[in-house]
């Protein structure tokens, strides 16, 4: 499986919310939807507080429960990679894969079939980045193939120290964050 | 200290808390398990040669089963958010979704309560089958459903007993949701799927030798089903943390009242205490609270189990936003 990943540097984030107006502006995601968000953490007592910001969507996990919860093969992953995608034309709405998502990260689309991050694969498919990644205005957020030693997702996990969100869930999601 | 909040999101029925699965589902898991039990002690009924003691559940009791199956599939398709794409379930089999299984299985289990019910019909409904023999190949198809009956209440059995199982497997596959995730709940559904069948049956037989056998089994079934409760306890508190925390939503929680008072209480034990009574000849002034209450906390246990396993995630956010609030800003 060709793994693509993407990593987010929780020391450049300001939790602008550029990733979730270039996400809504690319895929036409209807008002009131979101396939991104930022999530903002302060810890610690006034006045020493520290607040980190993540921008955080579908972590298309290598494990994906929710392709294998999934009753008909909508959720499917996109060739021989980890991208999960969704086939609207298989879905039936049953939410399955919803519940199956240990991030919440799917939603309903006002049509009925569920709805996700796509890492933006109709721009992968030109080489280019998805439109989250391209938008960030401080360059925060980088997207490539982790089974490359040589692109930038590799050696920005080489060189600083990452985590995953919930990585005990067994998922193996590939959305890191830089400390 | 620590806060997490998330900007900019609000997905209807995720957000604030997941919200997918209401009525509908625990209605189609309740009424699933009412099926499962029904063809179970319809098709025992037939192979022990109950006729005498349990002439209701022998002879019309299967005609019960896909009746109440397909109210289930009813409310379940109800549910479905994308209603056109229904048959989707049927182009694929898919190994690692429980729900695939579930659609797969009731490709079985129809036609095997159908032939049960027409390897009866003469016996139980009279009326259905001189209508039935009307048609060319009626007559032909209730000779050859009684000639094959042992066969066919053998099959029901393990037929049963798999859709039983199932309305339990389909929450418990869910590792995302800990209160679901546990392998008791597959035979915890399927006890009590037989009990409300069970229960069933007290309300409708007419003779009150059939009533008491039930009683009795039913007294059975909820003794199994409150050890099965204590067991599925014990799971959740020696698992994760996560696992802890959904417990702790039945200890003093959200959800403390509908489990305790109105599942374990109203649903288990009370029809307990007056069904054992009513075995020890007591006499119970309303003989059919006890059955009544037991259908009712079969229905009780899937909407707890289904809000339960639903409030309790992996993530959850202190400070969410909230699209009312954009409505203050307009005068």
């Amino acid at each position: 499986m060709v793994r693509f990943a993407m990593v987010i540097d929780t020391r450049l984030c300001i939790g602008c919310g550029d990733c979730v107006i270039a996400c809504k502006t690319e895929n036409k995601v209807p008002e009131g939807l979101n396939r991104d968000w930022v999530v903002e953490i302060t810890q610690g007592r006034y006045p020493h507080l520290g607040t980190e910001f993540r921008s955080e969507r579908c972590n298309h996990c290598t494990h994906a429960t929710c392709v294998e919860a999934c009753p008909t093969g909508a959720s499917h992953y996109w060739r021989d990679t980890n991208i999960v995608l969704v086939t609207p034309e298989r879905c039936t709405g049953c939410k399955a894969c919803i519940a199956a998502c240990p991030y919440n990260a799917r939603l309903i689309r006002p049509e009925g079939y569920i709805d996700k991050c796509t890492f933006c694969v109709h721009r992968v498919k030109q080489g280019l980045d998805p439109a989250c990644v391209a938008t960030c205005p401080t360059h925060c957020m980088h997207f490539g193939r982790l089974d490359d030693p040589n692109s930038t997702v590799s050696r920005l996990l080489a060189s600083r120290d990452a985590f995953r969100l919930l990585p005990e869930t067994g998922n193996e999601p590939q959305i890191y964050y830089l400390r | 200290m620590e806060e997490v909040l998330a900007t900019a999101r609000f997905n209807p029925l995720i957000d604030p808390s997941l919200a997918i699965w209401d009525w509908r589902i625990a209605a189609y898991l309740f009424l699933g398990g009412v099926t499962a039990g029904i063809m179970c002690f319809s098709a025992w009924a037939l192979l022990a040669n109950k006729e005498q003691q349990a002439p209701f559940t022998t002879w019309r009791l299967s005609l019960w089963g896909p009746i109440l199956l397909s109210v289930g599939m009813t409310t379940l398709f109800l549910d479905l958010e994308h209603k056109l794409y229904v048959l989707r379930f049927y182009t694929t089999f898919r190994p690692s979704s429980p729900m695939s299984y579930g659609a797969w299985i009731l490709v079985f289990v129809y036609p095997a309560a159908i032939a049960l019910i027409l390897a009866t019909l003469r016996q139980g409904y009279p009326f259905l089958a001189s209508r039935l023999e009307r048609i060319r190949i009626g007559g032909w198809l209730l000779d050859m459903a009684e000639r094959y009956r042992r066969a066919i209440a053998i099959c029901n059995i393990p037929l049963g007993i798999a859709l039983g199982i199932y309305t339990g497997i389909l929450l418990s596959g869910f590792m995302a949701r800990p209160f679901w995730n546990s392998a008791i709940l597959g035979p915890l559904f399927l006890v009590s799927g037989l009990s409300t069948a069970a229960a069933l049956v007290a309300v409708v037989a007419r003779q009150p030798a059939e009533r008491h056998l039930f009683t009795r089994i039913d007294v059975g079934l909820i003794l199994v089903e409150l050890g099965m409760v204590a067991l599925l306890l014990v799971n959740l508190a020696t698992g994760a943390r996560i696992q802890q925390e959904a417990l702790a939503t039945l200890f003093g929680g959200d959800h403390t009242v509908s489990f305790w008072l109105w599942f374990v209480t109203l649903g288990l034990v009370t029809p307990l205490a007056l069904e054992t009574w009513d075995l020890r000849g007591g006499r119970v002034r309303w003989v059919l609270l006890a059955p009544v209450l037991v259908l009712a906390g079969g229905y009780i246990l899937r909407q707890v189990t289904l809000d339960v396993g639903l409030a309790v995630n992996w993530t959850h956010f202190a400070v969410q936003f909230d699209p009312t609030l954009l409505e203050r800003l307009h005068p």
